[in-house]
């Protein structure tokens, strides 16, 4: 068992959220739904962080922001797209500046649709990123180069709605 | 004796060749051999009077007394017409009423006074002169290249480099002097000698804020004559001696001489920059860094202290020894809050230096043992580092062009070997287990055993302090900022020697001071007090700082920049635009990353920190001077 | 003290203080989660997050800022072992500078805008405490005549009885040692976050598992530094101390969950005014009391 699943913490970032999913995120550190309990904690620092949690979709401007965000953290690490604006752009897909789910810029391992997500699906979410986490820490270990580029592939088939 | 004569001698006659040749080639050639061989006779000197720990001599010889009080006589005219001149009048003002005492002094009571001992050598003398003859003329060889670039700088204007060596050499002599006159006369003679070197060399580049800046260094200067004619005065008159070692034993025999120790103490404190006559050596920042170094850190502030120190067993809690130690406090704590207000490089180390200075002189003032080595400590370590300081700043003004901290950053991709030099330099300076840390922690104890709880109040807040404004350069120093192009090639062999030189030394010396303690400080204070005391420092905690420096040194030797982690760009909020110096600001323009160093003018503003020092400063002059002279009358 | 009790002092120090610090870290959180009404985590969480840190992927931003972070934990590891082998009090004081300049200088290396911020308030900070910190040592010097914790831990007197102003004050810049609200301006722990994580934001992996287990070596001889005021040479006063020391933990904890954080200004002129007050106050009736 791989202590990033007994402490994942946390990046939270809203790509263009009309901050409904977001504050539903920050609920559930409030003492009603408490992930501190899980060992999560919400870091605003991707260099810390394992997992990350994007609102909102993606357009011009935070397409490089998004990625900055990703590549600064540090293996292993899941994205969990909150919220349907995060999974494929929910009702402003079809605006000109809006290019679509987070999965257009970077890898997403979990998926947490709702409009806005409640804080029961997001714990769930972030439960099965563990998952993930998990997973990509056990291949991290045997061959760190050759598997980077596998699970880079893979994670693009492992999709899992929750 | 003939060390001794050769030491003040042989420097003067350089001067003098120095002033007449022209070249270059001649210049470097005379100031290398000569630096060498001064450096030699100093070395040579200690080892003479390493084993029996000095001797004081005779020296028979009127025609040096009326030699002395010639020159001294044509030295007061020349101020007097220079301040005429100028329309600096209280230069003039002081010098005639300073000179014609002295002369009168001389010619009436002083003739009739037999000298015994006129010169000597203690262990602190040798220790002095190791400090002069050492880092005074690593000074010197690096001005040769320093100078150059300086004259580069200055094309448009006459090169009067023979007249700026002239007056380091001349200078050199005038402290060896100073270190090795029993006869406070001629103390007094060489004292006034190194007052006019600084005089000149401040107005080296006669700029008028140069001129205006040498004045103030003058006249504050002379003030200190002042105090120190009327206290030779006095000695003469009511304690009929003119010699340092009489009126110690008068002293130590339980004999009252606080009057001439006040006055003497004063002189010592104007030539050492403490509150309320710290604005000299400010002022003094305008002129070339070797001089800097020289005169306004590592030697002949040193002067004042080191007659603070010589008159520390007559301190001590009588009515001179207080004014000492308060004095040296405030100044040490409203120097260190002044210090981190600044930005100019240059002012930090001048601010570093009277705050340092002022420590010294408080440790002089409480006058025990501990105190005392504490205060040559203070003294060799201070000399050694602060020079390395100072002239890394210089060779780092000459090749990026300011001498403000905040263009020193990146200093470490441009110029590495600088940065790691001045990174020692920063180090030592305040942090254990260097050597300066080593000796502020014996002041502290000696402050604390003294009693003195005002002064414990005053260190313990200067040191918070002090930290502050050497971290926060020191942060500066190491940051490592992207695409830094190497700029190294500049600088002078010389001044490579010199700085790779002082680095050593200030490393070796913390290594080694163990052993200075032993063999040289601790026989001197033998000696003056008749006592063995414990130190400040037990020697497990001294050899503990060795070791831990030991460490300090081996550890970035081994794993200092030796990572294979893959390197990714720092967090801008992710708007990092690739180089980590520059993020896409919010009008989708590209914005370059400023970082600034905290200066809390709020709470520490030069003006207020000088204006609350001086007021303490001059009160404490006033109270203990007519506390003393109404005592008297 | 001889040497055998040094060495046993540092070999305890070494071993337990990470055990110790981490979970009084986990007691930490969990009694503050306590507090905000939630169940909060296990109390061997900080042990998960150390352990999770060391596995991560190596990344850093620049080449020496391991280093200097790794030098800060060789360093405080050396002041506790000091202060655990009965050394020298201002030994201590001034190692724990040396440890402290290096994190600093590792925040400053990478020219990090919100590192930068950070490293300039912990300095801030260090220069806050440092006279209270200094007074400390001096009041324990004047009372059992020797600045060595062993001599103190043995002698005579118990240091609060003549020390409870330093001892109020110690406590007060505690807090900022601690790094607790109303003073953890530099690095805020956990839950909190300003300056993203300000000093800390460049570091990951396993330079910030060092980071932490230095913190619970550092917090260990904090508490020690409370333990000296409650010992003396009877048998029954290291029982008592400890306690002290628990309840502190725990009074400091109350105050980081009561305060927010607050401005710099007020951290350096409060502990100053504390530092002048009641440092000076209780230095002056010892000088006076012989």
């Amino acid at each position: 068992m791989s202590y990033v699943t007994k402490s994942p913490w946390i990046i939270h970032y809203d790509g263009s959220s009309c901050n409904g999913c977001d504050i539903e995120v920050l609920a559930c550190l409030t003492p009603m739904y408490d992930v501190e309990r899980f060992g999560i904690i919400n870091t605003g620092n991707p260099k810390h962080a394992d997992i990350f949690l994007i609102t909102g979709s993606v357009n011009e401007q935070n397409i490089n922001v998004i990625k900055q965000i990703y590549e600064q953290m540090p293996e292993p690490k899941v994205v969990v797209a909150v919220g349907i604006c995060a999974t494929s752009g929910g009702i402003f897909k079809e605006c000109y500046n809006v290019m679509g789910g987070v999965d257009t810029v970077i890898p997403v391992d979990v998926y947490v649709p709702g409009c806005a997500a409640r804080p029961e699906a997001i714990i769930d979410g972030v439960v099965k990123g563990l998952g993930v986490l998990e997973e990509k820490r056990a291949a991290m270990g045997k061959k760190p180069a050759a598997v980077k580029a596998e699970t880079k592939a893979d994670s693009g088939k492992k999709k899992e709605e929750a | 004796m003939s060390t001794i004569l050769f030491l003040i001698l042989f420097p003067f006659v350089v001067a003098l060749a120095l002033l007449v040749l022209k070249t270059d080639a001649a210049r470097d050639v005379i100031v290398k051999v000569a630096s060498v061989v001064i450096a030699a006779a100093s070395v040579y000197l200690t080892v003479q009077y390493f084993g029996s720990g000095g001797e004081y001599f005779e020296f028979e010889g009127e025609i040096v007394n009326s030699l002395m009080m010639g020159i001294e006589i044509c030295l007061a005219v020349i101020i007097f017409y220079l301040g005429v001149k100028y329309k600096k009048y209280l230069a003039s003002l002081l010098v005639a009423i300073q000179t014609p005492i002295m002369v009168w002094f001389e010619l009436s009571v002083g003739h009739g006074i037999h000298v015994t001992h006129n010169m000597y050598v203690d262990r602190l003398s040798l220790v002095m002169v190791l400090i002069i003859g050492i880092i005074g003329t690593l000074i010197c060889w690096y001005s040769i290249g320093y100078m150059k670039d300086f004259q580069h700088h200055h094309h448009g204007e006459p090169d009067r480099r023979p007249w700026f060596f002239f007056l380091m050499f001349l200078f050199l002599a005038a402290m060896f002097g100073i270190v090795v006159s029993n006869n406070l006369v001629w103390l007094y003679f060489f004292w006034e000698i190194t007052t006019l070197c600084s005089f000149f060399l401040i107005g080296y580049t006669k700029t008028k804020e140069a001129i205006n800046n040498s004045f103030r260094a003058l006249i504050m200067n002379l003030f200190g004559g002042l105090g120190f004619v009327l206290g030779i005065v006095v000695l003469g008159n009511f304690y009929e001696t003119l010699e340092l070692d009489q009126m110690l034993a008068i002293g130590l025999m339980g004999g009252s001489v606080v009057v001439p120790a006040a006055l003497l103490a004063f002189a010592g404190i104007t030539k050492a920059a403490q509150m309320p006559f710290n604005s000299w050596l400010l002022g003094a920042m305008v002129a070339p860094t070797p001089t800097s170094a020289l005169l306004h850190s590592s030697t002949m502030v040193k002067a004042g202290v080191f007659l603070i120190v010589k008159l520390s067993p007559v301190l001590g809690w009588n009515l001179a020894g207080i004014m000492v130690m308060l004095v040296g406090g405030i100044t040490f704590l409203m120097a260190s809050f002044a210090a981190i207000s600044q930005s100019n490089a240059k002012r930090v180390l001048a601010y570093s230096t009277v705050a340092n200075l002022g420590l010294i002189v408080a440790c002089g003032g409480i006058g025990t043992y501990a105190a005392v080595w504490a205060a040559i400590m203070l003294i060799i370590f201070h000399a050694v580092t602060k020079s390395l300081l100072f002239l890394c700043v210089g060779t780092a003004e000459h090749n990026i062009g300011s001498r403000d901290i905040e263009d020193m950053d990146g200093l470490f991709g441009r110029m590495p070997r600088l940065a790691t030099f001045m990174i020692v330099g920063i180090a030592g300076m305040f942090l254990a287990p260097f050597g300066m840390l080593i000796s502020k922690w014996a002041a502290l104890k000696a402050v604390i055993d003294s009693g003195n709880v005002l002064l414990v109040m005053m260190i313990v807040f200067g040191s918070a302090a002090t930290l502050f404004y050497w971290t926060k350069w020191l942060g500066k120093m190491v940051a490592i900022v992207a695409k830094r192009e190497n700029i190294q090639q500049n600088v002078h062999k010389e001044e490579w020697l010199v700085l790779s030189s002082l680095t050593v030394l200030t490393i070796v010396i913390c290594l080694i001071f163990p052993v200075v303690s032993s063999y040289l400080i601790v026989p001197y204070l033998e000696a003056v007090y008749s006592t063995v005391a414990a130190l400040a420092l037990s020697s497990g905690n001294m050899y503990i700082m060795s070791a831990m420096l030991a460490l300090v040194v081996l550890l970035p030797l081994l794993f200092f920049g030796k990572t294979n982690k893959k390197i990714v760009p720092i967090y801008m909020a992710g708007v990092n635009l690739g180089d980590d110096l520059t993020f896409l600001g919010s009008m989708e323009k590209p914005m370059p990353v400023s970082l600034r160093n905290w200066y809390m003018e709020d709470y520490f503003a030069e003006k207020r920190m000088n204006v609350i020092g001086v007021i303490a400063t001059v009160v404490v002059l006033v109270a203990a001077f007519s506390m003393i002279i109404g005592g008297v009358l | 003290m001889n040497l055998t009790t040094s060495l046993i002092g540092i070999a305890a120090y070494l071993i337990l203080a990470p055990i110790a610090g981490g979970l009084l870290a986990g007691i930490d959180r969990k009694i503050s989660a306590r507090m905000q009404g939630r169940y909060g985590p296990p109390i061997l969480q900080p042990f998960y997050d150390f352990f999770k840190l060391m596995e991560k992927e190596p990344i850093t931003v620049n080449k020496v800022q391991d280093f200097y972070i790794m030098c800060f934990l060789i360093f405080i590891i050396i002041t506790g072992c000091f202060f655990f082998a009965g050394g020298d009090l201002l030994l201590v004081i001034f190692t724990l500078t040396l440890a402290s300049i290096f994190l600093v200088v590792a925040a400053f290396s990478s020219n990090s805008p919100y590192a930068q911020v950070g490293a300039e308030r912990e300095l801030l900070q260090m220069m806050a405490y440092e006279p209270m910190v200094l007074l400390t040592a001096v009041g324990f010097y004047l009372v059992s005549g020797s600045f060595n914790v062993a001599d103190i831990v043995t002698g005579e007197v118990m240091g609060i009885k003549y020390l409870p102003g330093i001892f109020l004050g110690f406590v007060f810049i505690l807090t900022i040692k601690l790094r607790k609200s109303p003073f953890d301006l530099s690095m805020s722990h956990h839950a909190h976050q300003e300056l993203v994580k300000g000093m800390t934001t460049e570091f990951s992996g396993r330079t910030l598992a060092a980071l932490e287990i230095a913190h619970w070596y550092e917090n260990i001889f904090l508490l020690g530094f409370v333990y000296l005021f409650f010992v003396n040479q009877a048998a029954w006063t290291p029982v008592l101390a400890v306690i002290v020391c628990l309840v502190v933990y725990f009074i400091e904890i109350l105050i980081d969950n009561s305060y927010a954080r607050m401005k710099w200004q007020i951290a350096i002129n409060a502990s100053w005014i504390v530092a002048v007050t009641l440092g000076f106050v209780n230095l002056l009736v010892l000088y006076f009391m012989g």
